[in-house]
Parts: C-alpha cells; sequence; structure tokens
C-alpha cells in the first residue's frame, strides 16, 4: 500500500480526478464564455453565476447524499411511489423555490448599493426564480440517475455520486442561468 | 448552512461582477472561472477530509504546527495539487479556445492569472481549512461536517479575488 501521508502518494491518488473534473468545468466555462456579452453588460447577471454555481452543486450533493443513505439503510427502491424518494425530490425542489428568488434579490441590491443597476428588479429575481426550479428539478434527475448507476454497477454511492453530481451540477448550473437569461432580458 | 454558503456565493459574485473590464480586456478569462472555482472546492475540500480523518485516526498531533510530517505532506501535496492543475486549466482552457477559433487572450497572460490565483488562494485556503479543522477538532466539533461547508463558503470567495488579483497583475504588466 502506498504510503497515504506522503506528498507523491497524495498527488499521485487525486490528480487525475482533479484534471478530469477541470475538463468537465472548462465545459461550463466555455459555455459560460458565449453569454460573455449580456453578462458583462449587466452586472447583477455576473453576480449570479457564483452563487447559481455553487447551490446547484449544493442541492445536488445534498440529495444524493440524502439517497446514499437511504439507498445504505435499504429504505429506498427505484419506483416512482417510493415515499422516500418523493419526499426527498420534493424537499430539494421546496429548498430551490424558497432560496433562489432570495439569492435574486440580493444579488440585485448589492448591484444597486454599487450603483452598476441596468435591469429592473423582477428580472432579475425572475432569471434567478427559473433558473433555481429548473436547476432543482435537473438535480433530483441526476441525483436519482446516479445513486441507481451506483446500485446497478454494484459501487458505493457515498464513494462515486457526489463528485460526479456535484460538478454535472455546475455545468448544468451555468447552462441553466443562459437559457434563463436569453428567456427574460 | 445552505443559507450561509449563499451568501458567500453572493460576496463571490459582487467581486465577478465588479472584473467586468478585465473580463473583456483578457478574452477567455470566463472560460477558466468555473473550472478554477472547482478545484479550489475539491483540493482544499480534499486536504480539509484528510485532515480529519487523522485527526480521528489520532495520526495527526491536534497541536496546530507545521512540524507535523503528515500536516507538512498533505499541505504541500495540496498546493501543489492546487497550482498544477489551475496550470492545466489555462493550457488546456486556451487549446479548446484556439481549436474553436474564439478569441482567447495570449497563453502567457491566462497562465500567469491561473498561477497567481493558484498560489494566493492556495496559501488563503490552507490557512482557513488547517485553522477551521484543528480549532473545531479541539473544540470537541467533528471536523468532518466542518470542513466541507467551510471550503464552500469561503472557496469561492477567495477564488475569485486571487484571480482578480492576477488578472490585475497581468494588465499591469502589460502582457495583454
Amino acid at each position: 500500500m502506498p504510503d497515504e501521508w506522503s506528498i507523491e502518494g497524495i498527488v499521485r491518488a487525486t490528480f487525475p480526478l482533479l484534471v478530469g473534473l477541470t475538463l468537465v468545468e472548462l465545459g461550463s466555462g466555455l459555455v459560460l464564455d458565449t453569454g460573455k456579452e449580456v453578462l458583462t453588460t449587466y452586472p447583477s447577471l455576473l453576480t449570479l453565476v457564483p452563487v447559481t454555481i455553487g447551490m446547484a452543486g449544493n442541492l445536488g450533493s445534498v440529495l444524493a447524499s440524502r439517497l446514499s443513505t437511504a439507498f445504505h439503510l435499504g429504505t429506498l427502491d427505484f419506483a416512482a411511489d417510493d415515499d422516500e424518494l418523493a419526499g426527498n425530490a420534493l424537499a430539494t425542489v421546496a429548498l430551490a423555490v424558497t432560496l433562489f428568488p432570495a439569492v435574486g434579490v440580493g444579488a440585485w441590491a448589492v448591484q444597486f448599493a454599487l450603483g452598476g443597476l441596468v435591469l429592473p428588479l423582477g428580472t432579475v429575481v425572475l432569471v434567478a426564480a427559473a433558473s433555481g426550479v429548473a436547476l432543482a428539478v435537473l438535480a433530483v434527475a441526476v441525483a436519482t440517475a446516479a445513486t441507481y448507476a451506483a446500485y446497478q454497477f454494484g459501487l458505493d454511492p457515498d464513494d462515486v455520486v457526489i463528485p460526479v453530481v456535484t460538478n454535472v451540477c455546475d455545468v448544468l448550473g451555468v447552462v441553466v442561468l443562459l437559457l434563463a437569461v436569453r428567456a427574460f432580458v | 448552512m445552505l443559507a450561509l454558503s449563499a451568501l458567500g456565493g453572493l460576496f463571490s459574485g459582487v467581486v465577478l461582477g465588479g472584473m467586468e473590464s478585465e473580463l473583456s480586456v483578457i478574452p477567455g478569462l470566463l472560460v477558466l472561472v468555473p473550472a478554477l472555482l472547482a478545484t479550489r472546492g475539491n483540493v482544499y475540500g480534499s486536504l480539509g477530509a484528510r485532515l480529519a480523518t487523522g485527526l480521528h485516526q489520532g495520526l495527526v498531533d491536534p497541536d496546530v504546527s507545521l512540524a507535523d510530517d503528515r500536516v507538512r505532506a498533505a499541505v504541500t501535496a495540496a498546493m501543489a495539487n492546487g497550482v498544477a492543475v489551475s496550470a492545466v486549466a489555462a493550457v488546456l482552457g486556451y487549446g479548446v479556445l484556439f481549436a474553436l477559433g474564439r478569441p482567447a487572450a495570449p497563453l502567457p497572460a491566462l497562465l500567469v492569472v491561473a498561477l497567481v490565483a493558484g498560489v494566493l488562494s492556495g496559501i488563503g485556503l490552507t490557512v482557513v481549512v488547517v485553522v477551521a479543522v484543528f480549532w473545531g477538532f479541539r473544540n470537541g466539533m467533528n471536523p468532518d461536517t466542518l470542513a466541507g461547508p467551510v471550503v464552500t463558503t469561503t472557496g469561492d470567495v477567495i477564488g475569485i479575488a486571487t484571480m482578480l488579483a492576477g488578472a490585475r497583475l497581468v494588465i499591469a504588466l502589460g502582457v495583454v
């Protein structure tokens, strides 16, 4: 067994995964770059970028971690009428519905205070809320699919599901935010 | 906890919102934002988890000290990973933009931003993670539950702020 506490051992174990995840994130950067004009024109939209990416990953990883635990406890089966699954899915969407409009108000208020305001409050809140709800639904789908796939392949969902879900949700976060911007701005 | 993390995210958003001129002057910088932010979370989140495991197993002495061989190895490895992956992100990002024929700043400019941000955020996040994990452990908290949220909340802010520092430096040096 290689020394887990040597510099070489740690770098060898983690560097390949980090490069792989960087490739995924560069994909999300490229998508972000296509919306550069509208984002740099309206700084309040740029303000939404890190928080949307972060919250998308958070929502996905919280749900994935709950599903993994339920799976280990044996209380989860992958049926549409499964209470555990439906309850957790609903909680994730409810969390997004409460959190994202507040984030939109925050982003608008901060830019208003800084004098960088161009967009009306309603538009920023609408963009934040719409991306939040869409992301919550996608996070539920990705987390459920990844947990199910891990189960099918006999892998421990704790090891694989969370990094996959977090990074996939990061990319989806950018895509959804830009779609919302295109739709409402 | 999620609300706190949203607040941290908003704060880093403000810094990013104030970067619009740097983003226009250095094309391709925006492409690196998600990759560099995710790297911070991945690298220093894993440093926190590793130190927490070491404390739980009694392998790491709970006194904060870089004299401890294991702490020093974990911190050095995290810094090496963080800086190297940032450079990889800059090179790959530039390569992809070049291949797609999309506008990109010269590779040295993107590389300098990534390296400056990688080194500065590495120092900042190492301090935050080490202090949070050891302080939490000594005060009877489970460092495993502490490290993740601390890194997600501070990682984006430190990540964006150090990218801004790198971008300002590149512009001041006249690389772009």
